[in-house]
């Protein structure tokens, strides 16, 4: 290799190849983990059960959320993104899912979780479908790498039924 | 650097940036650590740009024989036949 700039070149485009490399194989690395996350989700309260003005019912209601997933964080894990999703089928549609709650997760210490919370965000229905309406909750998680892949799985909660009558 | 250099310094090279990449990332998975992995391998990268890219008096060791310029003046260059322009010796 002829000159000192030339030598440089050499070196530095080298070098980066071997790091994309490495964080190909790293990325691979995330594969050899076997997750065994678990969830509970209890609804406490239905706090209103309405029709609203344009016609549709929505509901809103406190729970209690706890979850150990920590199994599912690795090196290679930037964060875990998880939300809470009510599915459950219409006349109309027939599948709706409406996510109620959302969270991230930084860290492994911060995996394992307990919380009350009423649903961040608004339960509404296309129409009037959901009086005594049977649902199930589930709790999705997204792992996001550092670098490479993100792994998208889920557990699927059922049992849950929404009062009969409006309050 | 002579030409025995060169290809010493691209062997080096090439070897230290593979042994760096393999050891830290081997300290990485072990430590759990990106951060580590990545640490490590900066490292290693700025080391061996150290060793390989200045151009050190080792890489210097089969220098090659310019031929001096005395000598040179006395063994003038062949002359292209037929060639009209006739500069005086180069010097």
């Amino acid at each position: 290799m002829h000159s000192f700039g030339y030598r440089l070149n050499g070196l530095l485009t080298f070098a980066v190849t071997i790091l994309a490399l490495m964080c190909a194989i790293t990325s691979l690395s995330d594969n050899f983990n076997t997750p065994s996350p678990s969830a509970e989700i209890k609804i406490i309260n239905i706090n209103w059960f309405q029709k609203q003005p344009q016609g549709h019912d929505e509901v809103s209601l406190m729970m209690n959320v706890s979850a150990d997933l920590q199994s599912l964080f690795t090196w290679n894990t930037k964060q875990v993104f998880i939300f809470v999703a009510a599915e459950y089928g219409t006349p109309k549609n027939s599948l709706n899912q409406v996510s109620l709650w959302d969270a991230i997760i930084p860290a492994k210490e911060n995996a394992k979780f307990w919380i009350h919370t009423s649903n961040k965000y608004r339960f509404v229905d296309q129409g009037n479908n959901l009086r005594g309406k049977k649902f199930n909750l589930t709790m999705h998680w997204h792992v996001m790498p550092k670098t490479g892949k993100m792994f998208a799985d889920k557990i699927v909660l059922t049992g849950y039924s929404l009062p009969e009558e409006y309050r | 650097m002579d030409w025995q250099g060169q290809k010493l310094a691209e062997q080096i090279m090439q070897i230290m940036l593979l042994v760096s990449a393999v050891i830290s990332f081997v300290a990485g998975y072990v430590l759990g650590s990106f951060q580590m992995m990545m640490i490590i391998y900066a490292g290693g990268v700025t080391l061996t740009a150290l060793i390989t890219v200045p151009n050190w008096p080792f890489f210097n060791r089969h220098p090659l024989n310019w031929l001096d310029p005395i000598e040179a003046e006395k063994h003038p260059k062949p002359q292209v036949a037929g060639s009209s322009k006739k500069k005086g010796s180069k010097k």
